[in-house]
């Protein structure tokens, strides 16, 4: 990163906040830890709780790179799987703690990260999303030729964690509250850790490259190392959430590290908005919402689901929360 | 590894690599010439295919679902231009693609709504069944058909674009559409003409690709993929680059499947990343 | 364990996930939260994938699942209890598949799970049953389930295994001295097959002149027609699955191969053969659990058409339609013997059960909990001899129930 003194104020995003807007934005991260506390107890079932915890946290760190340091990544399956694969394997074949693994697995994701970010941050626009989604495949089949360690097709399996240490009291991780609550401490540690990222002068450097890549390097940043520290740090956050995934499962499915899933993030992240800190997080919570209710309702979901998209990129383009925010703002 | 094997090879490659670029040409005229990510391109596929499949079994006549399924499908791509796809220009790219991804869904649940999930047999045209020996090899008479076909579309559109006036005013346009405007052009006309275009190209390769693999609500996923990593390879928007890229990835899937079978389908995102790696822009592509 | 000690158990778990700090908000929410009565009706969560490339596979179990209910329903039930099926949509995804299993026991506190349509997501809601303790009736192929690795006590295997598919349809397709190519799926269900067929060849003493891997859920299979070809084999054996053996067998018959050899396939699928066509599948030979045309001389499947032709307009049951009706019935029988849900009791009974609800009888082996039955070998008909729209195949032989056909409870890896 480029000198922190130089940290230019954000170019964009200058409109006057209203109190709503602004009371929001300080307290966001309380204010969404408030939010996920209350999840479980207003959603149809815990399961469903938990898959929004890991995948509010997948959009929000995505959203570090594609709605703040605007890079339209689709292989971020890769991080999220990576995470996922490490824990797993580290716990079932290593028998290291649920502790450790989960640490392993951010690393691991990381390091995935800092590769495919050094190879792919230097191209531009949708040929950056397309290098991003190749290598993302290559990975995807890594993990299914390397069957041995991974169980190939057949998804990676034998690890159920169902007691965990925790501040000297053992607790019953196969309870669904328990493991809601455990796991949502990740996810408040993750939220905390992107608000961190954007306020601090890195968020302001990415937000700057967003707007204007050529009048930032004029600036003096090192737009390559930064994105490629977003591109990182990103990563990071996803593979936290595949880690999330594999506890909460006890399976890692091959289908994780598959393109689908890289455009389901895409897809979350724009319906709650992306321009938006919480937005992602809504966005997954609405999307895995509807598929649940309308499965259950009728097996001709999709017709459902998909109609509702159009809708919202004709009528509401800024997402759920990026709409909701507007409005607040009058 | 003997001569005539590897020929055959190669020509399987390119029996391949025709459907590859007939599909991936669509997808880049509409985002060379609209900057539109279209995401229903492997659905429009698919239902090209069901419209192909239903025009044939109406007139009894494969010849005529091949003529009239691409020209209502590319009419219903107009439409979609019209209704769906204009009100969002001038707003950021990632809004056509979200867009196109939800009539993605639409489509294929339409389609099993209307035609049921199962998939229909859509057999190969009488005329058309069959194997000819080619000297090195026997190939199905009717794959030979499709590259001809290809070949004779490929023309079409080269004279289209190159030899009259709305090409003129099409490549003109994809390059500076605030021009066209001001020379007095209607640029949204010509806009709805060439989605409908690459939607009927879509379409085309449904019709095409029908005989050779079962019709289902699902074959356009994968086709949707491997457009878009042929489109990417030859360079956004560049109709030469989807041409080459199309039979180079063919060719390249054929003879991985020769030598390393099983990885015949990762070969195409592989080569996609190394010559984005080489070559940021795609071999034909021109730098932003 | 019992509904009222798992109950007592996790209030237990609540109160002290409490003390160690987790908000005052989780104790007062829990708080409705105690043992319910008595349960009246028995629910069992149905997990197939409603959505997908294997809809119609999936549309056929469920109506077959729910016959089997109705059935025990419309006798009074089990005990007097009535039967509930709560059907799923898993999405043929693993992660999917695991949530919805969460939920079935987690909200809807089913008393069993029976369903799936791969190995990938059986195995997923394998994972979630075993360590919860809860019953599941797994009715999708696969060997690895079978094995002690992937072992739950819990679990009960209804569908047929690659293994012993492999070994009749070998049995009745292949000769001494015969030349075997085989394509293979390159995941596990193509693994499985090839190394069942494989091991079938060294018995019977044909050889095999060349495997090749394909892709899972590749579109086109011309590329690998020539060299195919160029290994001049007698039968070409085509191990995959849903749509990849429709493409494969079309684009196969495409370059004129069935000409000059037989086409056999592991499993020969009702819904792909009615999707591609008769000429197309004309004579491929390939093994089933069930086909309706068993009825003529089989008066269990004989009751199981006409009961499911009662409530369907006539149509017949297929192929994986039948694994969910016999999975639901052997589930439903056990818990009839075992008077109840009691896990421990209904584990008892499945093991100690031999039922015969629509092919001959069937019984579940002690070690591995894989069910004993009979497997068909069918034969595709042309399209001239077929007598309705439904009559598709012709059966070669019902190679009997024998545990002949299964691996070895120690080649398993199961104690002696």
């Amino acid at each position: 990163m480029s000198s922190p003194a130089l940290a230019a104020p954000a170019t964009a995003s200058e409109r006057k906040p209203s109190s709503v807007t602004a009371a929001l934005a300080a307290y966001r991260v309380p204010l969404s830890i408030l939010a996920l506390c209350l999840l479980p107890w207003l959603l149809p079932s815990k399961a469903l709780a938990v898959n929004v915890l890991v995948y509010g946290v997948v959009a929000v760190g995505y959203n570090l790179l594609f709605g703040y340091t605007g890079l339209l990544s689709f292989g971020h399956a890769a991080f999220f799987g990576a995470g996922a694969y490490i824990t797993g394997i580290a716990i079932g074949q290593f028998g290291v703690p649920w502790l450790v693994a989960v640490f392993l697995g951010i690393l691991g994701g990381g390091a995935l990260a800092f590769i495919i970010g050094g190879l792919t941050t230097r191209t531009r626009g949708i040929y950056f999303s397309m290098v991003t989604l190749a290598l993302a495949q290559l990975v995807y089949y890594v993990a299914l030729q390397a069957s041995s360690w991974t169980g190939g097709e057949n998804g990676l399996r034998g690890f159920t964690v169902d007691k965990i240490n925790l501040f000297g009291t053992t607790i019953n991780f196969l309870d669904p509250i328990n493991k809601y609550y455990v796991l949502m401490m990740f996810a408040a540690l993750a939220l905390w850790a992107v608000s961190r990222i954007l306020n601090s002068p890195f968020g302001a450097a990415i937000e700057a490259i967003r707007e204007n890549e050529r009048r930032a390097r004029t600036c003096g940043y090192d737009v390559e190392k930064t994105k490629l520290l977003a591109f990182t740090l990103s990563g990071l956050i996803c593979a936290l959430a595949g880690t999330m995934s594999a506890l909460h499962l006890a399976f890692v499915p091959l289908d994780v590290l598959h393109y689908h899933t890289s455009g389901m993030i895409v897809m979350m992240t724009l319906l709650g908005g992306a321009r938006s800190f919480f937005g992602p997080f809504v966005g997954a919570l609405a999307f895995l919402l509807m598929e649940d209710v309308f499965s259950l309702w009728t097996s001709h979901w999709q017709i459902i689901v998909g109609s509702i998209f159009i809708l919202f990129v004709l009528f509401l383009p800024r997402g759920l929360w990026g709409t909701f925010l507007e409005k607040a703002v009058r | 590894m003997d001569t005539e094997l590897i020929l055959m090879q190669l020509f399987s490659g390119v029996a391949l690599g025709a459907i590859l670029v007939i599909t991936a040409l669509g997808l880049s005229i509409i985002f060379g010439m609209l900057g539109v990510v279209n995401f229903a391109h492997g659905a429009l596929f698919m239902v090209g295919a069901y419209a192909g499949l239903w025009v044939a079994s109406l007139t009894g006549s494969f010849w005529w679902g091949l003529l009239v399924a691409p020209i209502m499908i590319g009419a219903f791509g107009m439409i979609i231009e019209f209704v769906l796809v204009r009100p969002l220009y001038g707003r950021s790219i990632d809004d056509p693609l979200l867009l196109t991804f939800g009539l993605g869904y639409v489509l294929v649940e339409a389609v099993r709504i209307i035609f049921g999930s199962d998939g229909i047999p859509f057999p190969t045209p009488p005329q058309l069944i069959g194997v000819v020996d080619l000297g090195v090899g026997f190939f199905p008479i009717y794959r030979l058909f499709v590259i001809g076909l290809v070949i004779l579309v490929l023309l079409l559109l080269w004279l289209g674009l190159e030899k009259t006036r709305f090409g003129l005013i099409v490549r003109a346009g994809a390059r500076d559409p605030t021009i066209m405007r001001v020379l007095g052009v209607d640029i949204g006309k010509v806009w709805l003409v060439v989605f409908g275009l690459g939607v009927g190209l879509a379409a085309l390769g449904g019709v095409l690709a029908g005989p050779m693999r079962s019709v289902n609500p699902e074959m356009g996923s994968l086709v949707l993929a491997e457009a878009f990593v042929v489109t990417v390879i030859g360079g956004l928007g560049s109709l030469l680059g989807s041409i080459v890229a199309g039979l180079l990835v063919g060719i390249a899937i054929s003879m991985t499947a020769l030598f390393a079978p099983e990885m015949a389908t990762i070969v195409m995102f592989a080569l996609m990343a190394v010559v984005l790696l080489i070559r940021p822009q795609g071999l034909f592509g021109k730098l932003a | 364990m019992t509904e009222g000690s798992r109950n007592i158990t996790r209030q237990k778990l609540s109160r002290r996930s409490v003390l160690a700090g987790f908000g005052a908000g989780a104790s007062y929410l829990a708080m409705p939260w105690v043992a319910r009565a008595q349960d009246e009706i028995i629910r069992i969560g149905f997990p197939t994938p409603l959505t997908g490339p294997f809809a119609a596979e999936a549309r056929d179990q469920v109506k077959c699942a729910a016959l089997a209910v109705k059935q025990f329903n419309d006798k009074g039930g089990i005990n007097g209890r009535k039967v509930e099926l709560l059907v799923r949509d898993d999405k043929l995804n693993g992660g999917e598949a695991a949530t919805r299993t969460l939920e079935l026991i987690e909200k809807d506190k089913v008393h069993a799970i029976v369903g799936a349509l791969s190995s990938a997501v059986q195995l997923a809601v394998n994972e979630v049953t075993r360590a919860r303790g809860i019953i599941y009736v797994s009715i999708s192929q696969s060997d690895t389930i079978n094995e002690v690795k992937d072992f739950s006590k819990y679990t009960f295997h209804e569908a047929l295994n690659p293994h012993m598919t492999t070994a009749a349809v070998a049995r009745h397709s292949f000769k001494k001295g015969n030349k075997v190519a085989h394509l293979v799926a390159d995941y596990a269900y193509g693994h499985e097959m090839l190394r069942g067929f494989k091991r079938a060849q060294a018995q019977i003493g044909a050889e095999t002149v060349g495997e090749i891997l394909h892709p899972f859920g590749a579109a086109d299979y011309s590329t690998f027609m020539p060299r195919l070809r160029s290994m001049r084999p007698g039968i070409l054996c085509i191990s995959n699955f849903g749509r990849d053996q429709a493409n494969s067998i079309k684009q196969a018959v495409d370059f004129g191969m069935k000409q000059q050899m037989k086409i056999v396939v592991p499993v020969l699928l009702h819904n792909q053969r009615l999707a591609v066509g008769p000429d197309v599948y004309e004579g491929v030979v390939g093994g089933a659990n069930y086909y309706w045309g068993l009825e003529s001389g089989n008066p269990s499947a004989k009751a199981f058409n006409d009961a499911y032709r009662d409530g369907n307009r006539n149509a017949i049951p297929t192929d994986y339609g039948a694994y969910g009706y016999t999975g639901v019935s052997s589930l439903l029988l056990a818990m009839q013997a075992a008077g109840g849900t009691d896990t421990e009791k209904v584990i008892t009974a499945l093991e100690d059960l031999k039922y015969d609800v629509a092919k001959g009888p069937q019984q579940y082996r002690k070690c591995d909990h894989q069910s004993v039955q009979s497997v068909l070998v069918l034969e595709s008909k042309k399209a001239a001899s077929m007598k309705s729209e439904v009559d598709l195949f012709d059966i070669v032989a019902n190679e009997p129930a024998s545990t002949d056909l299964l691996r070895s409870c120690s080649e398993l890896g199961f104690p002696a």
